[in-house]
């Protein structure tokens, strides 16, 4: 096997709605990872677009669309799709294509245009339930992320005022960085608690808003970094797994195929002690329960203990732990596969140092990020660690 | 770490114009049990990751990876969807066991089309939105008058009702195609038409395909222009089917006690997605190939190819795709077809399976249903249709319209 | 290659220009239009078909994975724990235990509502720990509705039923006495 670093990132700004069209996007975060690398089209030898649903913007076989915008035209291009967890999954694709020794150097750009579906992004989430069982019914998808977090504050006996610091955490990281859509330095877990229950136990600012966006990232082999960098990030391990699709048949207080997953990247690298050994987590934060959640589905802390880790504040960017210190999803915004933004990008950053105002003190070695995806089902994970 | 990578089992349904007795997990789970006897494993010990090829829009939902697991055995298990022909997949696999972390691989693509009712509309759904979808009519929605449009039956050049909200059914960019292709090689209809007689032909011989025929040029030149030159008997009609394949590293094929035919190269590539500034020569394929047989060590395909299976949904692209791929010269196909070269019995057989022509047009699932064809020819169970001492054989694949994207995969016998 | 561009934080600027969804509706931007025309038939296949027929009857219906000892509901022609084929259709019962729920005050369009809606996932009696589906309740109201209540479901008159999973209106409390 060979290993894999990563020389460039890139994202742009994520807000609502977007003016460029998902090809724009594409290239802009591409381009920027490029600068970041000091790279050319020709340069890249193959190309991996991750993307969600193609009912967002509108085009079948969306993957093709993109091409263009993805330096990939007349290159080895291939688009993976996990749902949501494709954030994290794209790079762990453009991993496999270099450390199979295949391509040399490998760009992976992530791009969402969820503001295209009219009304409401909601509407292309009607076709994500079983059209036999579960359409019928008429749900929300909200209903669904409302169920789990009940079935865990309940298992669990967490409380609404500790799931809420999470949003008030983060969304206060997130003033800090500059492409976040809902940064905001003065909230407070009241406001959380007041906003408007969507579905209880969910609140408004519980939840990350559809966003548009595109984020990139460049690998290449160990063998040629030296020409990049004298100060390599690699990938540490990746690990990924899937659940049932029967998700009322299976216990929703902890994501078992996230553990999984976990287990499968840190054995790769070499990591037995994660809460000991890793120095600090991106986990996917959809919702502000979702933190917590993933918290305990990496095994970086005992089942039930994520809030209380919180509450004490060891998430905090100064804590002993930080979590999330790009302001996650529930800051910065949730463009399903382009939230490696501010995920996989984010390690990348911050191990290099230049994570600017949201650089966590001291000298993080090794970072960990997943993401969530499918109904409730795909966890996915990546580990960056320095040199 | 120099890794070999092998075909250890194969698996498929049979391909019908409709299945509607069986769900679509079902398929799935049929073409993948008959995968993993094959192979003689238990997929839940020793299978290590999962891949599917599959795209929403033919599926009906808005995330078809959720709808993957239980029926490939892929419970908590490593799992992905890549959105792309089953060749892609293939390739995604033969990476994953080259890194060294993952030593079984299972790749599944299907088709279940026929639970698609508007066909034409879904991939006029593939252009562009801004230059090229408004080229094909209103933007307001055709009605379908109620009377669901049946996928094995041929498309209809306008699609919606006879009210002036119609569309244009996206095959015309086979006819821009085809007339391109025609013109340049000096290729004419009849030869194309030999195509359809052969694969059909051909079909005979496949216990699993669909749409076997004894045609003459005649009757195909007879059938009425759809796209014109595009005539009806010129275009695959759609099928369902699904083929599974596992991949494994060449110690695991050695302590299976398989005999190993080996994954010796692939190459996939994609052309710019803008019509207007691509070129109708199959680029794609001419990439694809060139770094198929780097990595597969080719260096004189026509000689060295035994077999091939290259895609034929529209029946000219069976001769453009064997210039593309550097098995006949420019202009050449059209003698090949001629002279009886690409028969079963000739020197390079191509699409012995019957092609899309012969089996349908299976959509993701069509490079799978190649490489099946090419592993059944290389392992010498293809029966009547067998082509003597195959050692090397070559599977293609395209995406299809309105696409410029296209895999080739080379197999060899160990 | 080229050279690097040497920012000190990352990212260095947020490119991609802001729209407000008033800029939309007021056209002050340049947008295009398309209505797909988009239907699926999904062939039902033997386990779902045999399932909704239940419905229809005002069964419930599961299946059993002999080697996993297992009954499943919803049901499925195979097991995905020992991926082989299930045998044997259970008749089970119509109450069950709520699993986990919600109060939405979002109707499925995603319309704000004053009278909740409420809706869990229901685990059937007679079939394995945690087997169960999706559905609303009824006859309770948010603050009696909670986790591990006992409930049993309410059937649509038998000539309004289509076989479907609308075939059960909701399900609501069950008292002690009934069956």
């Amino acid at each position: 096997m060979k290993e894999v670093a990563v020389i460039g990132a890139g994202m742009t700004l994520f807000r609502r709605h977007l003016l460029e069209t998902g090809k724009e996007l594409s290239f802009l975060a591409t381009k920027m990872a490029m600068e970041d690398a000091g790279l050319e089209k020709d340069d890249i030898d193959m190309v991996v677009m991750g993307s969600a649903p193609d009912a967002f913007d509108g085009i079948h076989m969306k993957g093709e669309n993109l091409i263009d915008g993805s330096a990939a035209v007349g290159k080895p291009y291939v688009r993976v799709f996990n749902g949501g967890g494709t954030g994290v999954f794209a790079p762990i694709a453009g991993w496999w294509h270099v450390a199979s020794g295949v391509a040399d150097i490998c760009l992976v750009v992530c791009e969402e245009k969820m503001g295209n579906c009219y009304p409401h992004p909601q509407t292309a989430f009607r076709h994500i339930w079983d059209p036999i069982l579960d359409r019928p019914l008429t749900p929300n998808l909200l209903w669904l992320f409302a169920m789990e977090m009940n079935r865990y504050m309940t298992v669990y006996g967490v409380k609404k005022e500790d799931i809420a610091l999470v949003s008030v955490k983060n969304k206060r990281n997130a003033v800090d960085h500059p492409c976040a859509q809902l940064a905001d330095p003065n909230i407070t877990v009241e406001d959380v608690l007041n906003s408007e229950i969507m579905a209880w136990p969910v609140n408004r600012l519980d939840v990350s808003p559809p966003s548009d966006g595109a984020a990139a990232l460049i690998f290449c082999n160990k063998d040629i970094v030296h020409k990049f960098t004298d100060d390599p990030i690699y990938v540490a391990g990746t690990g990924w797994s899937i659940d049932s699709t029967m998700w009322t048949n299976r216990d929703l207080s902890f994501p078992r195929y996230l553990a999984q997953a976990a287990k499968m990247a840190y054995k790769m690298a070499r990591i037995q002690n994660p809460r000991k050994e890793i120095d600090f987590a991106e986990p996917y934060d959809p919702f502000s329960y979702k933190e917590l959640h993933h918290l305990e589905g990496l095994l970086l802390c005992k089942k039930g203990e994520a809030p209380i880790l919180t509450r004490e504040g060891v998430t905090q960017r100064d804590g002993d732990f930080p979590v999330c210190p790009s302001g996650g999803l529930l800051g910065v915004g949730n463009p399903i596969a382009a939230t490696m933004g501010q995920k996989v990008c984010e390690l990348y950053w911050q191990l290099k140092g230049v994570a600017g105002k949201r650089q966590i003190p001291g000298d993080p070695r090794i970072g960990v990020a997943n993401a969530w995806g499918d109904i409730m089902q795909m966890g996915t994970v990546i580990l960056l660690k320095r040199g | 770490m120099s890794r070999k990578v092998c075909v250890i089992g194969i698996g498929h349904t049979d391909f019908n114009s409709m299945t509607p007795d069986i769900q679509w997990k079902e398929i799935m789970y049929e073409a993948c049990k008959k995968a993993y006897v094959d192979a003689g494993i238990d997929v839940r010990k020793d299978v290590n990751s999962f891949i599917t090829c599959a795209e929403d829009y033919w599926e009906g939902f808005s995330i078809f990876d959720e709808f993957v697991p239980d029926q490939v055995g892929a419970l908590l298990r490593p799992c992905c969807t890549v959105c792309g022909d089953g060749l892609f997949g293939l390739a995604n696999a033969y990476m994953q066991i080259k890194t060294g972390h993952l030593d079984v691989v299972a790749v599944e693509a299907h088709s279940k089309i026929s639970d698609l009712l508007t066909f034409g509309d879904i991939v006029l759904h593939a252009f562009d939105p801004l230059f090229e979808r408004p080229v094909s009519g209103p933007v307001e929605r055709p009605k379908y008058g109620g009377s669901p449009e049946y996928t094995s039956e041929a498309p209809k050049p306008l699609i919606g009702g006879s009210d002036e909200k119609e569309r244009i059914h996206p095959y015309f960019l086979a006819g821009l195609e085809m007339q391109h292709f025609l013109k340049t090689t000096g290729t004419t209809e009849e030869q194309c038409a030999a195509v359809v007689v052969k694969n059909k032909k051909n079909a005979f011989f496949n216990p699993y395909s669909d749409y076997e025929a004894q045609i003459s040029i005649e009757d195909v030149m007879k059938s009425e222009y759809l796209f014109k030159p595009v005539k009806r008997l010129d275009i695959s009609p759609n099928v369902d089917g699904a083929v599974c394949f596992v991949l494994a590293d060449d110690k695991t094929t050695k302590n299976l006690d398989i005999e190993p035919i080996y994954l010796a190269g692939f190459g996939y590539c994609s052309e710019t997605p803008w019509l207007s500034t691509r070129g109708m020569d199959a680029g794609y394929a001419t990439k694809a190939a060139k770094m198929a047989y780097k990595m597969a060590k080719i260096t004189e395909p026509r000689k060295q190819i035994d077999v091939a299976e290259v895609d034929d949904r529209f029946s000219f692209k069976e001769l453009q795709h064997l210039e593309a791929l550097g098995l006949a010269k420019p202009g050449e196909a059209k003698q090949l077809i001629e002279d009886g070269t690409l028969e079963i019995n000739g020197s390079l057989p191509t699409n012995t399976s019957g092609g899309c022509l012969g089996v349908g047009n299976c959509f993701e699932a069509t490079g799978m249903q190649k490489a099946l064809e090419i592993v059944t020819q290389l392992r010498g169970h293809a029966g009547k249709r067998q082509v003597t001492d195959a050692e090397i054989g070559l599977a293609q694949a395209w995406r299809g319209i309105p696409s410029g994207s296209g895999a080739v995969a080379i197999f060899k016998r160990g | 290659m080229v050279k690097k561009k040497e920012y000190k934080e990352w990212p260095p600027y947020a490119p991609g220009t802001y729209v407000r969804e008033s800029d939309i509706r007021e056209k002050k931007i340049t947008y295009t239009w398309w209505e797909p025309e988009v239907q699926y038939s999904w062939s039902l296949g033997p386990a779902m078909s045999k399932f909704l027929q239940g419905l229809k009857a005002g069964k419930i219906y599961g299946i059993h994975c002999k080697r996993c000892k297992r009954v499943i509901v919803p049901p499925r022609m195979f097991c995905e724990y020992c991926f082989g084929p299930t045998e044997e259709w259970v008749e089970l019962k119509d109450t069950g235990i709520i699993e986990t729920f919600s109060i939405s005050y979002l109707d499925p369009d995603a319309r704000r509502i004053e009278e909740p809606i409420l809706v869990g996932v229901i685990s059937i009696d007679g079939a394995s720990p945690q087997h169960g589906f999706m559905h609303y309740f009824g006859e309770m109201t948010k603050d009696d509705i909670k986790i591990g209540m006992k409930v049993k479901a309410v059937w649509k008159p038998e000539n309004e039923r289509e076989g479907s999973i609308t075939d059960i209106i909701y399900f609501k409390p069950l008292n002690g006495g009934e069956d």
